[in-house]
């Protein structure tokens, strides 16, 4: 197992030079220049060729490409993601800062998803044909074709400004708030980005169960007196459990997409409307430093499914 | 424990055809769904003639203005008439989900048949690709694209399409090894010799009705995905009506609470031509295969 | 005459496929002593397993028990409340199945497995003891170190192990009966005699009934007193077991019999009986036998559907002619 592991970080780590490689060669072919935009041509009085020939050899960008890919690989390996054009702070620092609640809204949001999604697929695949796996089937296709942040719009509408229960942005109020407060903003996004992440899994959760109920040893645990509550909840759902554990693993990174769209609704100081921020403001760094992120997670996960798929499948020696 | 081997008592009279036809039709939501596609398409392209309003014209006289006479839909900003720019939207959003999914399923089935074919290195290098692809958010990929090269419908379009194939992929691919396995053709044919003869051949009648399926719902993503993009502001650029672009406007809160005319319409469009089209992509697969799960 | 243990009384089984309802068994009746071996006997398909399940409750989600009883120590399982069945599977009735690689939960060790029935229907019994119990079971069904084996999982055994530990999970609560099911067809020939001489051993150790369920006419002659053989979702001959294999009342019977290998044949010439098992959607009427049927040749009396009637003591056949197979010997051409 230890050894399998580190062999698929050796491989996650030179994929991650390649991808590093691809965007930064990318990012430095794009038009637009970060260092004219730094220097505003109408509030800057004086020489402004030279002041952007001063900064561009501050910023290391005179070096020619692989050079300036060295470096960069260089400082990243240490921990410096280099410095974002608009703000000047260095990248990693801004990062982490907004990690802390991107996480917050994920987390919240996979295990609502969770929670509403695995427990009422399972309900209809132990109901196949019925009315509830009907039901099931519906609501879940809602969830997956109505759009995130539709949904959010109407949230807001409805439950910020119509019922004014609810706050229709940010983390916190101005000024704090204590924890009540926290939670009162947290209810809408990671509700919303919960649900919406429930829709595949109950698909996911019913395909799992239904997959295992027409399996032999559910008969021979029968045949054994056993209830049908043990036979479903012992010996099926740990066998459902299998594929489904894989496959919300696998996905955590799709998760980023979501945040994306619901942190820019509901201004929510995550990475995902720093991403945004970034794209708008061309500023290079940032973008590189949060793709680099997802990539690290995009290995990362794909490892962990594979982990605790030998974990939970005796079967599965690494 | 022996099982009966269940034949369909009409089995024998009646072609696979007409059984899957028969199948979808039974499927109550999918022939809704069917419908209600048929209308929006027939709905974006027709109607603006009818309607007879330039989505683009700009009226300032009349800016915000709620439902009335002459804009059934009220204004936006710009002045400009909901209803026809809804109208327009949906033909780009159809048009961005249909080119998108057809790129996908070009790019899924060569690479597959490919994958299959050949098998070895090549499978394992194309799966690995197809899986990285496939856990990597698109949105986020597609959203950096974009910050690249700036944002236009061609973008978009072939974007999305790069970022679709892994699923038809992934059933070309099993389908050719499965066909290579039990099929002397494929490996008599050899490498090289008539590749592409053989995969048109044989491959593609087979992997047609999945990849119908996977289509369809690749369809529903790509509308999906280009409403989140341009809702960003980072997908169709305006002044180009699509419904993504047309709720951009509804983050103002003023704009939210006091003129949903501006963004339910677009909103209720996406929602139900992606819930249409998914409809009818589940209908599709219980009638390619009723034995399969959803 | 002792009472039977298990009494099938007319059953019959529906199940529900797409475009209409298959009847996998229609009327079947048999009777099991305790302490017996039946046998039953029949193609694939042909509805004896389905029988078996139908009186357990066991069928699969889309089948149903439609008519008939299925008495057991005198109660009618058929329509028992689930809890009441529950008590008396495992507990009175165990069942070995065909397939020990799909019949064993992939996801827990073969002991917890085997535990979970002994805990079940013996109230207050201990974890501990139940381990301790089960090495027992274990190394009695002829397992070796079944200490260790007992924390393995299934996928550690190999087939004929696997099979072995099926049996140990039977016989746990020391049943009055035990259903095989094709308890050997999974498994390599030099495995099968092992399987069936433990089966034999331990019926004769615990004094249980035993009904074995297969398609090989060598098990039932190595293994059973009584027979009963199936044909299309119905009894078509039962008889003690030499009466079987000597005198044959039934032409189905002495199709499986010519097809049976001996060693004067070499297995080359082995001649199967011509034909398919009918679709048991699209039975044909009167004797389902007749398509495939040597003593047909168009005559009417085939075209209504015989009864199993008398054809000597303790012997029924279910043909109109089995008359005409009295004295001959061996099949019929």
């Amino acid at each position: 197992m230890v050894a399998y592991v580190v062999r698929r970080l050796l491989v996650s780590a030179v994929v991650l030079v390649g991808i590093s490689m691809l965007l930064f060669t990318l990012l430095q072919l794009m038009p637009g220049d970060p260092v004219e935009m730094m220097i505003d041509p109408m509030s800057f009085s004086g020489d402004r060729a030279a002041a952007i020939a001063r900064r561009r050899e501050q910023l290391g960008l005179d070096a020619s490409l692989p050079i300036q890919y060295v470096r960069w690989a260089g400082e990243f390996l240490q921990g410096n993601l280099g410095f974002s054009y608009s703000t000047s702070r260095p990248v990693a620092e801004v990062m982490v800062e907004r990690l802390g609640p991107t996480v917050r809204l994920m987390g919240t949001a996979l295990v609502i998803g969770l929670l509403a999604g695995i427990p009422v697929g399972i309900l209809a695949a132990l109901r196949r044909n019925t009315l509830v796996d009907y039901g099931a089937a519906a609501l879940s296709l809602v969830a997956i074709s109505v759009p995130s942040f539709f949904v959010a719009l109407l949230g807001i509408y409805v439950f910020g400004l119509k019922l004014d229960w609810l706050p229709t942005g940010g983390m916190n109020s101005v000024g704090g708030g204590g924890l009540v407060d926290s939670l009162r903003h947290l209810v809408l996004p990671a509700g919303i980005l919960g649900l919406a992440l429930a829709g595949p899994y109950v698909r996911y959760a019913r395909a799992a169960m239904l997959e295992v109920l027409g399996q032999d040893f559910l008969t021979t645990a029968r045949s054994k007196g056993l209830s049908r509550r043990r036979v479903v909840g012992r010996h099926a759902l740990h066998n459902a459990l299998i594929p489904l554990v894989t496959v919300v693993a696998i996905q955590i990174p799709v998760l980023f997409a979501g945040a994306v769209v619901v942190e820019q609704v509901f201004a929510w100081p995550g990475m995902g409307r720093l991403a945004l921020e970034a794209v708008l403001a061309r500023d290079y760094p940032i973008l590189l430093g949060f793709v680099m992120a997802i990539a690290v997670l995009v290995l990362l996960c794909n490892l962990l499914a594979d982990v605790a798929y030998a974990v939970i499948d005796p079967r599965i020696r690494l | 424990m022996t099982t009966l081997d269940t034949v369909p008592a009409d089995a024998g009279s009646v072609s696979p055809g007409r059984l899957a036809l028969r199948r979808f039709r039974r499927h109550r939501l999918a022939v809704a769904g069917a419908i209600m596609l048929v209308l929006l398409t027939v709905g974006a392209i027709v109607l603006p003639f009818v309607v007879g309003a330039d989505p683009n014209a700009v009226d300032p006289s009349a800016i915000r203005r709620g439902p009335a006479d002459g804009h059934p839909l009220g204004t936006d900003s710009a002045g400009r008439d909901v209803l026809a720019r809804l109208l327009a939207g949906g033909r780009v959003s159809l048009l961005v989900g249909l080119s998108a999914a057809l790129i996908a399923t070009s790019i899924g089935l060569v690479l597959g048949a490919v994958a299959g074919y050949f098998g070895r290195s090549v499978d394992g290098a194309l799966s690995r690709l197809a899986d990285v692809v496939l856990s990597f958010p698109a949105l986020i990929i597609i959203i950096v694209v974009v910050a690249f090269v700036g944002p236009s419908l061609p973008t978009l379009i072939l974007s999305i399409g790069l970022f679709g194939w892994p699923t038809p992929y992934r059933i070309v691919r099993g389908m050719t090894l499965s066909l290579r396995e039990q099929d002397s053709i494929l490996a008599v044919g050899g490498l090289g010799a008539g590749a592409v003869r053989i995969i048109r051949k044989h491959v593609v009648p087979v992997v047609i009705a999945p990849l119908t399926v996977v289509a369809t719902l690749g369809v529903a993503q790509a509308i999906l995905l280009e409403a989140a993009l341009s809702f960003l502001g980072l997908g169709v650029p305006p002044p180009t009506a699509s419904w993504g672009n047309m709720l951009n406007e509804a983050q103002s809160l003023t704009i939210l609470e006091s003129m949903p005319w501006l963004w339910l319409p677009p909103g209720i469009a996406i929602a139900v031509t992606v819930m249409a089209v998914n409809f009818v992509g589940d209908g599709l697969r219980d009638a390619a295969d009723p034995r399969a799960v959803r | 005459m002792t009472e039977p243990l298990l009494s099938i009384d007319e059953i019959v089984t529906e199940f529900r496929v797409e475009g209409g309802v298959v009847r996998a068994v229609n009327g079947v009746s048999l009777d099991v002593r305790p302490g017996e071996t039946v046998g039953v006997v029949g193609e694939s398909g042909s509805g004896k397993s389905v029988t078996m399940m139908s009186a357990l409750g066991l069928l699969p989600g889309h089948g149903r028990v439609v008519a008939g009883h299925a008495r057991f120590r005198g109660r009618d399982l058929v329509g028992l409340a689930e809890r009441e069945l529950e008590r008396i599977r495992g507990r009175e009735i165990g069942l070995v199945f065909q397939d020990p690689m799909t019949a064993f939960n992939p996801v827990m060790t073969v002991g917890e497995q085997i535990a979970e029935g002994l805990r079940r229907h013996q109230a207050g019994l201990s974890r501990r003891a139940a381990g301790a119990r089960v090495v027992e079971l274990l190394a009695e069904v002829g397992i070796p170190a079944p200490e260790r084996r007992a924390r393995q999982y299934p996928h550690e055994f190999s087939g004929g192990m696997r099979q072995r530990a099926m049996i140990a999970m039977a016989m746990a609560n020391r049943p009055a009966l035990i259903i095989a099911d094709e308890p050997t067809t999974a498994l390599d020939v030099t495995i099968q005699a092992q399987i069936l001489d433990l089966l034999g051993r331990v019926q004769q150790e615990t004094e249980a009934a035993l009904i074995m369920i297969t398609h090989d006419l060598g098990v039932i002659a190595e293994m059973t007193e009584r027979v009963v053989v199936m044909y299309a979702g119905r009894v078509v001959e039962t008889a003690d077991v030499d009466t079987v294999f000597h005198e044959a009342r039934h032409p189905y019977t002495r199709g499986l019999l010519r097809s049976l290998p001996r060693l004067d044949h070499r297995v080359a010439e082995l001649p199967a009986i011509g034909g398919q098992p009918p679709n048991p959607q699209a039975l044909p009427p009167g004797c389902s036998y007749r398509p495939r049927c040597p003593l047909n040749q168009g005559r009417d009396e085939c075209l209504t559907r015989p009864e199993l009637n008398p054809a000597g003591r303790g012997h029924r056949s279910a043909c109109h002619f089995h008359a005409e197979l009295a004295g001959l010997t061996g099949g019929v051409e």
